[in-house]
């Protein structure tokens, strides 16, 4: 299976969504903690990027990190995947690399 | 499976010392062994005993120290990046001529030979950082 690819900083405030995107092969997974949450909420000027992307990659969010900015599952783009820390653990399981684009 | 953790951020800075524990926490319930906890860079003002948060606010480094404790985890502060930010243990002070130290409980300091380890012998090495 392919990689993991977190990512941790908002899209407003750094490259990194865009940059991992742009290096991530068909079948990779993207999970988005920590300020990076906010490219999985909808109606932003990046969701049409996040759901385009959701062709070629599986995408997730880390539920606690959505709710600790006040915001709920319905703001999260459909088809995005929410876990929590188990389920974070477990994609590091199942995917055969973690990169983390810091 | 083994898993190891590098953290390149200090406490109370953005929030990747926050994550660590919380994935840390998740691997050990879900069974995983983690072979080390690796502090490089800011990350090792993770374990300084000198910090006092205010009683309100979480205090990340006793939380690191009550894990280590609880499930024998490994913590490594990176002995270069450590001396840089004043993190000293008992024989580093003595060998630096300083007055005290101030490594927390539960980690120890050791150079990056223990991260390059850890990267070998884990199934999978995760960073967290800024």
């Amino acid at each position: 299976m392919a990689m993991l690819h977190t990512i941790n900083k908002s899209p407003f405030e750094r490259r990194t969504l865009d940059a991992a995107l742009r290096h991530a092969v068909k079948g990779s997974g993207i999970l988005l903690i920590e300020d990076g949450v906010y490219a999985a909420f909808d109606g932003t000027i990046v969701a049409d990027k996040v759901k385009a992307a959701m062709a070629d990659h599986e995408i997730y969010v880390l539920g606690p990190d959505v709710s600790a900015r006040g915001m709920s599952e319905e703001h999260v783009i459909n088809g995005v995947k929410i876990v929590d820390y188990d389920g974070f653990v477990d994609l590091v399981t199942q995917y055969d690399k973690v990169q983390s684009w810091l | 499976m083994k898993l190891s953790i590098l953290v390149n951020e200090g406490p109370y800075q953005h929030q990747a010392a926050d994550t660590a524990i919380q994935f840390t926490k998740a691997a050990v319930a879900r069974g995983h062994e983690i072979f080390r906890v690796f502090f490089y860079h800011d990350g090792v003002n993770n374990g300084t005993r000198f910090a006092v948060p205010p009683q309100d606010d979480r205090n990340i480094t006793a939380q690191w120290t009550a894990l280590a404790e609880e499930h024998n985890l490994d913590l490594v502060l990176c002995i270069a990046a450590a001396q840089r930010r004043g993190i000293l243990d008992e024989n580093e002070a003595k060998r630096q001529g300083k007055d005290g130290n101030n490594i927390a409980p539960g980690f120890r300091i050791s150079g990056l030979g223990q991260l390059i380890e850890a990267g070998i012998q884990s199934d999978r090495l995760v960073i967290f950082g800024d």
